[in-house]
């Protein structure tokens, strides 16, 4: 990744060959997150989070620019970038369903209800429906074992769901 | 929407506001019965803050740690470590600099569902635990280590922290006492691993999340190379109630039940009739959680549990008469971890269940030692083959190998050793349901190798 701009206004950041430039506002509120640390390095998921909500996912331009902006390695960007789970490396559908697949939901019915969403959406864990609409994912135990199975649709958390609410319940989400 | 937001979770003490009472249920008495948020007013109005009030610039830091100390508040995300000890032990005096305080509010461990309610209803008392916390360890900032995923949480805490810094219960000269202290929310994107202390500690540095060696312990060298205390969220909770009431009514509310003080979050989930959390006296027998939880639904029997997490070691229908606290439950080769329960019942498939569990620990180790790294996969791949009936002659002691090579003082976190105890328990209490997936005589998946590169 060749870093073609180099300023110290990270307002004003453009980044690599894929043509990725930080939103202004993005640029002003990673800079922003900085302050709340000791180290700029520290600001770098965070930075990543406000890039994903703006495009969906983290495109590789995405890494340098970040870099750039918090004044730290691309390497270390891109190693942060590559870990966490909740960093999404390539296009994610309008809506990510986060199903929990952790033991309470597994001693509950996780299994009838990620059939259910394989039959219905026509895709499994990491893909997409083509029409860009849901990106399904495991997750992590969701800490609503007390409603199990239960899952995540965007921000929104859910339980105990059956595999009969699966259309009705995605139908609130275009 | 109106069936989306029938199927919206909403977490919720199972406990009516009139059994809940100041001088016995210190976490959860202020909680509303409409599960709605604790504003700052509402906090004032049943006390709030006046711990803080009474403690800084009263008493010295010194003097909370004693009482710390004295009321053994023991660590409840998992680890049982006496809060009081570990802040005995941040470094702090001449040429120290400040730290910091982290609370831990990264809970993923699987069956676990009880910081959420602290955090989504009452941020303010973690607030008042916090600054209590800083007090006692010099810290001059403290983070609020948050999982992304709760989102509730993050509103709750964001709304609770202006108000407390507006109110002048965050920032400089707090409460007259010319103590300065303030908070930022830190909030995770995802990976288990960013709970393990350390891993923790790097995350919020802004690096992969990968455990540090101890010592130096974080108490001496921790976020940025400075003193660094991190405590879980329900212990934190506990401070304000021991400095506000004392050690001794502490260790009063578990009676004769546990040498263990206070109160305790405890849960079931599973196949309960009435899964939920419950703030009971420490040291509660596993029993009378089932019984709150309406025993098993009906027509199942319970044929295992775990006592605190996906991390704990299995327990027999026997145990559930046992005091629920954390040397009891260590002597049994399990652990109290969390306190929330999560049952197994007769028909349900240990080897499934541990294939399950394994699967989890083995996708969210971080990679960074090898018998995580490659143990676990190799556990799974072994689990996979007995729930299909497929196990090899051999691999039940194969898969023992795999859990002492997993277990405490061969790798850098407790992460393995946590995915090792499940493991081993299960193949303790129940290694005939091991045996019955061994079809295949010993060695046979090598009997007739596909040809690498050739297929």
């Amino acid at each position: 990744m060749n870093q073609t701009v180099s300023t110290n206004d990270p307002t004003t950041i453009a980044s690599d060959g894929d043509g990725f430039v930080l939103n202004e506002e993005d640029a002003r509120a990673i800079v922003d997150e900085r302050g709340h640390y000791e180290q700029p390095q520290a600001a770098c998921i965070e930075a990543l989070k406000i890039v994903q909500r703006r495009h969906g996912w983290v495109p590789d331009g995405a890494i340098p620019a970040i870099a750039e902006a918090l004044g730290i390695g691309v390497a270390e960007v891109e190693g942060v970038a590559t870990f966490y789970s909740l960093i999404f490396r390539q296009p994610v559908g309008r809506h990510v369903i986060l199903l929990c697949d952790s033991s309470s939901c597994f001693l509950t019915g996780y299994d009838t209800l990620y059939a259910e969403f394989t039959r219905h959406l026509g895709i499994r864990f990491g893909q997409t429906t083509p029409d860009g609409r849901f990106t399904l994912l495991p997750v992590c135990c969701l800490g609503a074992c007390d409603r199990g199975p239960a899952l995540m649709i965007g921000e929104d958390t859910y339980g105990p769901v059956a595999p009969e609410d699966v259309a009705e319940l995605l139908e609130g989400y275009e | 929407m109106a069936s989306n937001a029938s199927l919206r979770y909403r977490c919720q003490l199972w406990q009516t506001a009139r059994e809940r009472q100041p001088e016995t249920h210190p976490l959860t008495w202020r909680l509303r019965e409409d599960n709605t948020r604790i504003d700052l007013d509402d906090y004032l109005a049943k006390d709030g803050y006046a711990a803080v009030r009474e403690t800084l610039g009263q008493q010295s830091p010194q003097d909370v740690i004693e009482t710390m100390k004295t009321a053994n508040v023991r660590g409840r995300g998992g680890g049982g470590f006496s809060a009081g000890m570990k802040w005995s032990l941040t470094m702090q005096g001449e040429g120290i600099p400040r730290g910091y305080l982290v609370c831990n509010a990264d809970e993923m461990e699987p069956g676990t569902f009880k910081d959420r309610l602290l955090l989504e209803q009452q941020p303010h008392l973690l607030i008042e635990g916090m600054i209590l916390g800083a007090y006692a360890n010099n810290s001059a900032y403290g983070y609020i280590f948050l999982r992304g995923e709760y989102v509730e949480a993050a509103r709750s805490i964001d709304k609770a922290l202006a108000e407390a810094r507006e109110a002048g219960w965050l920032g400089t000269d707090i409460a007259g006492s010319g103590f300065d202290f303030d908070i930022a929310l830190h909030t995770g994107a995802g990976r288990y691993i960013c709970g393990e202390e350390t891993a923790l500690i790097s995350s919020l540095e802004g690096g992969r999340a990968n455990p540090r060696t101890k010592p130096p312990f974080p108490g001496q060298s921790g976020a940025w190379g400075k003193p660094t205390v991190v405590n879980n969220v329900e212990t934190l909770c506990n401070v304000p109630g021991v400095m506000r009431h004392g050690a001794d009514w502490y260790q009063g509310l578990s009676g004769e039940r546990s040498d263990d003080g206070g109160t305790k979050l405890y849960g079931v989930s599973g196949q309960v009739e009435r899964a939920g959390l419950w703030e009971l006296p420490i040291g509660t027998p596993g029993q009378e959680i089932l019984e709150r939880a309406g025993g098993m639904r009906a027509g199942k029997s319970l044929k295992a549990w775990l006592p605190g997490g996906g991390s704990t070691g299995f327990l027999l229908p026997e145990h559930l008469e046992l005091p629920l606290d954390f040397d009891t439950i260590g002597k049994q080769g399990s652990r109290l971890g969390t306190g929330l329960l999560t049952v197994v019942t007769e028909e349900q498939s240990i080897v499934s269940l541990l294939r399950n569990l394994e699967s989890f620990f083995a996708r969210e180790s971080c990679g960074w030692c090898t018998p995580c790294r490659d143990g676990l996969p190799w556990t799974v791949k072994i689990l996979e083959s007995l729930e299909r009936g497929e196990g090899e002659v051999g691999d039940l002691e194969l898969l023992q190998e795999l859990a002492g090579d997993l277990g405490p003082g061969k790798t850098f976190c407790a992460h393995a050793p946590g995915a090792s105890m499940p493991l081993s328990s299960a193949l303790k209490h129940f290694r005939d349901e091991f045996e019955r997936g061994v079809s295949h005589p010993s060695r046979a998946a090598h009997e007739d190798p596909i040809p690498v590169g050739n297929v």
